[in-house]
């Protein structure tokens, strides 16, 4: 591991010290809902409030850090999508909401579809769920819960 | 005014800040930093330290030059570089320099040698439109069109852009911050991005317009001043030392 991978890898334990989040294992095709830190007003009246997002995850992006993921949604009857970097910090938590059957690992063809054909059948027969249900990314969550627990 | 540091360019990365923005960060490696030489006043007619970074073997130096490191008493060097510093912050030769010789914070120049990018025309080299698509322009669409003007003056002037060269020379990019600071691993994190490839020697030094940081430390942050912690507590760890010296 050269000293950028290391750095990167620093960053990512720093990260998942920071918080309790956990980032479930999931892939393109998979419906999430990203709950978003959104800060309102600036200096003193600066609030935050927390923001859902719920779509269909059509990509997954890079690696490491840099990862990111993009949520494909219609809001209003308008396809929207959002990239959202993996590890950021202004996403509170990531819930999987629904599996899909998808043969691709880009989903780039939804934009062309609407209505019925847009749709993502269901994963029939969960996989086994890994060991980890979390990101094997961010290995240092378990060390931190055994030191909780201990 | 300091002395800067060589450092190598190790690459680009990104760190989160505290708001959840991401910040595109450039790692760089301060290798093996030590004072070479050291110009003075009385003899050379100004001040300034030389220093040297990372390694070379001694054969394939040549005798001159390895009489030069041999009078410093340090391994040959890859990479040589001289820094202009005022009196009282002139440093010992053979003095190692560490990355906690810059705080977070604070902002920096950084020098080196641009990517080069061979002959290349206007429309890369100056940002030219070029000529349209259509519309009858025919096998020109990147050239620079005219360069000047009729009978009078009769001539191109100087410094007119044109096609040519590209890159590979020294650029500096100036008032860059500094995000994070490892000074066990030697790694500074600078804001933004800096000239030249990965592995690239390149010179950093304090920002020439900007006032310098208070927690920086003076005369450099050597190895061995409490450069197993991080850049903050070393500071504090620093400035005590500092003025006993002085006293």
């Amino acid at each position: 591991m050269n000293d950028l991978q290391k750095f990167e890898q620093a960053q990512l334990k720093k990260l998942a010290a920071q918080t309790e989040k956990k980032i479930p294992v999931f892939a393109p095709g998979d419906t999430v809902r990203v709950n978003v830190r959104i800060q309102e007003g600036a200096g003193k009246d600066a609030k935050t409030r927390i923001q859902g997002y719920e779509g269909v995850c059509i990509a997954r992006n890079g690696g490491g850090i840099h990862e990111t993921f993009t949520v494909r949604k219609i809001s209003y009857g308008e396809g929207v999508e959002r990239v959202f970097p993996l590890f950021s910090p202004s996403i509170d938590s990531i819930q999987l909401v629904r599996r899909g059957t998808v043969r691709r690992a880009k989903l780039y063809y939804l934009r062309d579809r609407s209505g019925k054909s847009a749709r993502i059948a269901e994963r029939e027969r969960e996989i086994e769920a890994p060991a980890s249900t979390t990101e094997a990314v961010a290995a240092p969550a378990p060390e931190k819960k055994a030191a909780a627990a201990g | 005014m300091r002395t800067g540091l060589i450092v190598q360019k190790l690459g680009m990365s990104r760190v989160f800040d505290a708001k959840g923005n991401h910040v595109p960060v450039t790692l760089l490696k301060v290798d093996n930093c030590q004072v070479v030489a050291v110009q003075t006043a009385a003899r050379n007619g100004y001040t300034a330290v030389q220093l040297g970074a990372g390694e070379r073997k001694a054969k394939n130096v040549s005798q001159p030059v390895r009489g030069h490191y041999a009078a410093a008493k340090v391994e040959p060097k890859a990479k040589l570089a001289e820094f202009r510093v005022s009196e009282d912050n002139l440093l010992e030769v053979g003095a190692e320099l560490s990355a906690a010789h810059f705080v977070a914070d604070q902002f920096v120049d950084v020098a080196g040698i641009s990517i080069g990018r061979g002959f290349q025309g206007v429309m890369k080299r100056w940002n030219f439109g070029g000529l349209r698509a259509t519309h009858g322009v025919s096998v020109s669409h990147r050239s620079p069109g005219s360069t000047g003007q009729r009978q009078s003056p009769g001539r191109v002037f100087k410094n007119k852009k044109m096609a040519g060269h590209m890159g590979n020379t020294r650029i500096t990019v100036q008032n860059l911050r500094v995000i994070e600071i490892h000074a066990e691993e030697g790694l500074i994190a600078v804001e933004g991005a800096v000239p030249g490839h990965k592995g690239a020697w390149l010179m950093i030094q304090d920002a020439v317009k900007k006032p310098l940081h208070k927690d920086a430390p003076k005369p450099a942050g050597l190895k061995g001043q409490g450069a197993a912690a991080t850049a903050a507590p070393a500071n504090g760890q620093e400035a005590p030392a500092e003025a006993a010296a002085e006293a």
